[in-house]
């Protein structure tokens, strides 16, 4: 049994109490620590995604226990490309944060983010539905304090209202998890997979509830309309990096759906059959038609890069909810693409904040550093509004092509074109706006001298859009990956056997017992 | 003994969300205290009632509790628990820094407080 599954949450749990005791005065040494720690993170996700691309599946369990009586982390293709995607996403958010000088206007960004980084981590790596619970726990209490850094009044409103939003989802989720186990007696998902089979098919009310209720939390997290209320305004009130790293947590609400509902409640499960996809795709759609069209309402530039994460979910969530290899694989495409595009775009907001001094969508004097602002925007903005050349383009007609052949053609073509164009429309004015109309405004008094932005904040968002031209160029060995992953995800067997028949240090009994 | 489990459960729920629902941060933070204190319970509960029944292997014994749920209930409860004072603290804050303790955003008009960064 290899020990470096756990290595990736090992790694940030160990690196940010050593910042906080160590190096808490000393934002140099704890700069350097976090991306060193970064850095070591990437390379063993690459390691530990490099070991499952083979389709093997990394089973590590706590203190030798065997499933479902210890806690297990499992590393399948999925899980170990979310890590990786986590573990780049985090180089490049942790230089802009150094580069743009965040992480020095509180205390505490670096142990926070590693924190986060830990929970994160875990959410993906772990097989235990109660450890699910406890890593989400983990993030969102770093993700509080990273919410809140550098403070101000607007912040610390948005930071109550994003606490007790996730606080319900919380409870929800601990409502859930008693039901599941109330049914099935197990929280172990694979061994869960087993039980919820032998459930006769007149005792399914319990465990109807129970699996609705655990989507319901799980949308909550992936900001599924209507229950988006929460991203909104903290997203947009959050430091640029802090909710660039945040474009990562929706897409842990996204993995969780795609890893409980087609291993546990798989839709050819008959017990649950009929509950998802009456309202799972129509509930996506309206996420993705409200969140482009908020796109075009906006009136500053941070609440119009949230309503696109909203929107691009919403897109993950039609490809999610058609249920089927070609609809997941299309899903993962996308969130790769979404994740890395809704980062690009939080910086890119910060970007012109830091030019220009506020965020409003009004003509105003031209901002330090237009001209090279001016063309991330545009490649950021092509990519999320899914024009070519970029892989958001691409992602959607993945999306596209695997609803082709579903009932419900029309509504998603229609939907999902309509909303592109919306989303075009809302991202040329914005970028007009701000980068274009301030040539035609009169300058009136003294203006306040800005200062363009470091060097280092244009390498991390100029790296993040190399990120996305990279996942474009590579985009047939990147969807024919994902498809192997899909595949995988379709025929659970393995993971299954491998969780729950692997032996630990009490399956058998000692003779001298 | 069901029966005043279930109740409790229900009565510290719908409490929980009548005050989740109110306007100001003191409410609904009280409501998220009682929305634990039922979710604690429930949880408890998922392990099925017994009274007086040992959680331990032991000789001799035949009934017994299960004991995984105490062991959910105890992370939960230390979880909520730092959970609350956390948002104690954060909605202290917004408090004090905007003298206001509404939990849904203010009008556009009245917003004053400026750039935060």
């Amino acid at each position: 049994m290899t020990h470096w599954i756990i290595a990736p949450i090992i790694l940030p749990a160990l690196l940010a109490p050593f910042i906080v005791l160590a190096a808490r005065y000393h934002i140099g040494i704890q700069r350097v620590f976090s991306v060193v720690g970064v850095l070591a993170l990437i390379t063993i996700a690459a390691g530990l995604a490099w070991n499952t691309s083979d389709g093997s599946i990394l089973l590590y369990q706590l203190s030798d226990w065997a499933a479902p009586f210890g806690i297990v982390l499992v590393g399948d293709r999925l899980s170990t490309l979310m890590v990786l995607l986590t573990a780049v996403l985090a180089l490049f958010v942790l230089l802009y944060a150094i580069g743009s000088g965040w992480d020095d206007r509180g205390r505490h960004f670096h142990a926070l983010f590693q924190f986060q980084l830990m929970g994160i981590m875990g959410a993906f790596l772990t097989g235990d539905l109660f450890n699910l619970f406890v890593f989400f726990e983990v993030l969102l209490i770093a993700s509080y304090g990273l919410m809140i850094h550098a403070g101000g009044n607007a912040r610390l409103r948005a930071g109550v209202q994003y606490v007790l939003f996730n606080l319900i989802g919380s409870t929800l989720f601990l409502f859930a998890l008693g039901s599941i186990y109330a049914e099935t007696g197990t929280l172990n998902m694979a061994d869960l997979a087993n039980r919820v089979q032998l459930i006769g098919p007149k005792e399914t009310t319990g465990i109807r509830v129970a699996s609705v209720l655990l989507l319901l939390v799980f949308a909550i997290k992936a900001a599924l309309v209507p229950l988006h209320f929460w991203l909104p305004s903290s997203y947009a009130e959050a430091p640029a990096p802090v909710a660039a790293l945040f474009a990562i947590m929706t897409k842990v609400g996204a993995y969780a759906i795609i890893r409980v509902y087609t291993m546990i409640f798989h839709p050819g499960l008959e017990v649950t059959s009929g509950l998802f996809d009456l309202w799972l795709l129509p509930a996506a759609l309206v996420s993705l038609a409200i969140g482009m069209t908020g796109v075009l309402a906006a009136r500053s530039l941070d609440r119009l890069v949230a309503y696109s994460i909203i929107g691009s979910m919403g897109m993950v969530m039609v490809a999610i909810s058609l249920f089927n290899p070609a609809g997941i694989a299309a899903a993962l495409y996308y969130i790769v693409h979404s994740t890395l595009a809704g980062a690009t775009l939080f910086l890119i907001s910060d970007l012109v904040r830091t030019g220009r001094g506020n965020l409003d969508l009004i003509p105003q004097p031209a901002m330090a550093g237009t001209a090279l602002t001016a063309g991330l925007f545009f490649a950021g903005a092509i990519a999320m509004s899914g024009l070519p050349p970029l892989s958001g383009f691409l992602g959607k007609l993945l999306v596209l092509e695997a609803a082709y052949a579903t009932n419900l053609m029309v509504w998603i073509w229609a939907i999902v074109l309509g909303s592109s164009l919306v989303s075009i429309l809302g991202f040329a004015r914005a970028g007009s706006v701000l980068f274009w109309k301030s040539h035609s405004v009169e300058l009136g008094e003294e203006l306040p001298e800005r200062t363009a932005p470091a060097m280092l904040s244009y390498v991390a968002v100029g790296g993040l859009v190399t990120l996305l031209a990279l996942h474009t160029v590579f985009a047939g060995q990147v969807h024919k990956y994902t498809t192997t992953m899909a595949v995988q995800l379709f025929a659970p067997e393995p993971y299954i056997a491998t969780v729950v028949e692997t032996p630990g240090k009490l399956s058998k009994p000692k003779e001298d017992h | 003994m069901e029966l005043i489990v279930a109740s409790a459960i229900g009565v510290l729920t719908a409490g929980g969300l009548y005050l989740v629902m109110r306007l100001r941060t003191f409410p609904v933070i009280l409501g998220m205290s009682l929305l634990t204190y039922a979710v604690n319970v429930f949880l408890f509960a998922s392990g099925r009632l017994t009274i007086g029944a040992s959680p331990i292997l032991q000789d001799g014994v035949t009934t017994y509790t299960d004991p995984l749920p105490q062991a959910l209930v105890l992370t939960a409860i230390v979880i909520s628990f730092g959970m609350t004072a956390v948002i104690v603290v954060i909605a202290l804050g917004a408090f004090l820094g905007s003298d206001d303790d509404h939990v849904d955003d203010q009008r556009e008009d009245a917003d004053t407080a400026g750039d935060s960064q």
